[in-house]
């Protein structure tokens, strides 16, 4: 919607992933725009989450490519072989990564504030009074500026997912990437934290979004894909899949799922 | 169908596309009208259940628990019982205890066994936090190298181990320092290094770290999976996944084992009096042997055990407390407060009882006599 003029910021390609003998990624490609967000759906088990976490390596790939920005994560070309990087560095390109679990994952020992600050504090070494004060700016954003000193268990689950939204916010990152982030939730708790991701949206934020919530993807995804059986069936904008699906598997997919 | 287009929040058609023709796009709102059926069942049904507004305005009297407060009797008057007979029995010889329990020799034979205690503990744990993390290390090597350790240190009893450790000067004269398989830089008489009290706490700290590596271990991974994944995904750098989100809130479930751990070893310290070393259960029988007052020294060594694992005891309440930080949904009490607050709540019940009051504040009074 409003990034048209980005360029590629999330760049894929030919991504194969197997866990044993069981494959779970078959070659995909996928390039997501600066300021666009890309919505994945798909039955459970066709690779939508390890694809997610394939992204910012939390999964190592078997084959294929991941660029952020045009930097090779997780690897380094050297000659004819992708060599891996030593987690040091992984975790300096994760930073520019921001990444919201489908539990939360919050730190439950650290207070709402602490858990937002951790990781400008740890990850970019920012002064502690700096950090504290954008993690301010970005609790009133997604409405818990109240709740700063309250631990992880004292909210409700809507709440938590939207400090981990916070949290992911705090490093700036280049991308967001949200792994099914409503799937443990109430269901009345979903609509705020829809609320917060299409605020982001509005904001211009790039993200890919994994999402049982047809709903959200029709309304605020740039572009919808439609994953099945570790391979990218089709993406388009969210008219052309949700209504006027070209294969059969989405027809059958959406069918169930609306 | 309904539901998962108003959490989105969608009005149909909202896009300009939307105009097109399609199922999916304007769900019927068929649930709708089936909602408010149900809530009317219940309604009706209560209003004619309601009960007449003499019960519901009586006062509530708690059950009485008339066998709990028989076997609370009973029991203490078998404590009473033990009590009289320590302080008549004269066999006890109370006066010598007291001669001996604040004696210079036993004294000084207290700091040894604390000494033994804290440097097992500290040399033990420091050893057994590298074990136990060596073994959920990735590499093949440094897992059965651990795992070894751990199997061998726990096979072998402590006392047999501590044996070996006086007489290691038996087995190597001297001790020499350098390259491995190449020169010696430096070389020490193993007498000289390793004294009784070195070796005692060699065989303490090496027996500790082989459990205090599993206490580790057990606690590490009851932190879910997801935390140190959370971690890596902000980029937090490795030592401070562990320093900062792992090892805290593995600490919840190390510290009740450590705390049993240290415990058993601050009586294990005793054992020690096989090799000679003026530690509290040697000092003593060092006394009784001369004196022949058995009983009483051997409740002077009792009576010091005691206070210290008191010691210890407390202490770990008030760490563990540390520790549960976001666990509970509130604070422990202090024992103070807990303190505070039974009398407290003796005080209410008993005005409660005379004033006739209806217990509208809970239904405790009993209960908190009984406590």
């Amino acid at each position: 919607m409003s990034g048209a003029a980005g360029g590629v910021m999330v760049d894929v390609r030919g991504v194969h992933k197997a866990f044993g003998t069981l494959p779970v990624l078959r070659g995909v490609d996928l390039q997501v725009r600066a300021g666009e967000v890309t919505v994945v759906i798909g039955p459970s088990g066709s690779g939508k989450s390890t694809l997610l976490r394939g992204i910012n390596h939390l999964e190592k790939l078997d084959r294929g490519s991941v660029r952020i920005d045009g930097e090779l994560i997780g690897y380094r070309r050297s000659g004819h072989v992708l060599r891996e990087l030593k987690e040091r560095d992984v975790l300096r390109q994760r930073a520019h990564i921001g990444f919201v679990f489908q539990n939360f994952h919050l730190f439950p020992h650290l207070t709402v504030l602490e858990n937002v600050i951790e990781a400008p504090l740890s990850t970019l070494r920012r002064p502690r009074r700096t950090a504290v004060a954008q993690a301010r700016a970005l609790l009133e954003r997604v409405g818990l500026a109240d709740r700063e000193a309250d631990y992880p268990r004292h909210l409700s689950g809507g709440q938590q997912q939207r400090v981990a939204i916070a949290r992911a916010l705090a490093l700036e990152p280049k991308v967001l990437l949200f792994d099914e982030p409503t799937s443990a939730l109430d269901p009345e708790l979903v609509g705020e934290v829809l609320g917060v991701i299409k605020d982001l949206a509005l904001a211009g934020t790039t993200m890919i979004v994994v999402t049982h919530e047809i709903g959200f993807a029709r309304e605020v995804a740039d572009t919808v894909v439609f994953m099945d059986q570790g391979r990218i069936v089709e993406q388009g904008p969210p008219p052309e899949v949700l209504d006027r699906p070209r294969h059969e598997r989405t027809r059958a997919f959406l069918s169930k799922v609306l | 169908m309904t539901s998962e287009a108003d959490r989105g929040g969608a009005p149909p058609g909202s896009p300009g596309e939307g105009a097109a023709p399609s199922a999916v796009a304007a769900p019927p709102p068929a649930p709708a009208p089936a909602a408010p059926g149900p809530p009317d069942g219940p309604r009706e049904r209560q209003g004619r259940l309601a009960p007449d507004d003499e019960v519901s305005g009586l006062r509530i009297v708690p059950a009485r628990h008339y066998g709990r407060w028989l076997a609370g009797a009973a029991i203490l008057v078998l404590v009473a019982q033990f009590v009289n007979g320590l302080v008549t029995n004269p066999a006890w010889d109370w006066p010598v205890f007291f001669d001996y329990l604040l004696a210079d020799s036993v004294l000084r034979a207290v700091w040894v066994t604390v000494q033994l205690t804290v440097y097992g503990t500290l040399l033990g744990f420091a050893l057994g936090v590298v074990l136990g993390l060596m073994r959920l290390s990735r590499s093949y090597v440094l897992r059965s190298v651990a795992w070894a350790y751990v199997w061998a240190f726990r096979s072998i009893p402590l006392i047999v181990q501590l044996l070996f450790w006086f007489n290691l000067a038996y087995l190597y004269r001297e001790l020499g320092f350098g390259i491995p398989f190449g020169p010696v830089l430096w070389r020490v008489g193993t007498m000289d290094l390793i004294g009784a009290m070195t070796a005692a706490v060699i065989g303490l700290a090496l027996h500790q770290a082989a459990y205090a590596a599993e206490i580790v271990r057990g606690g590490v991974l009851a932190v879910d999976a997801g935390q140190r994944e959370a971690a890596a995904a902000l980029g937090i750098p490795r030592v401070r996944q562990w320093r900062r989100i792992v090892l805290p809130q593995a600490m919840r479930g190390i510290l009740p084992n450590a705390a049993n751990e240290i415990i058993s070893l601050f009586k294990g310290t005793s054992i020690v009096s096989v090799m000679a070393i003026g530690e509290l259960f040697y000092q003593v029988q060092v006394v009784y042997g001369r004196n022949g007052r058995v009983v009483p020294l051997l409740m002077v060594a009792t009576v010091w055990y005691i206070v210290l694992t008191t010691v210890l005891t407390v202490a770990q309440y008030y760490v563990e407390r540390r520790f549960a930080r976001g666990a509970t949904s509130h604070a422990p009490q202090s024992p103070a407060r807990r303190l505070r607050k039974v009398a407290g709540d003796l005080r209410a019940g008993a005005a409660r009882r005379r004033g006739r009051l209806p217990g509208e504040r809970g239904t405790e009074p009993a209960a908190g006599g009984a406590r």
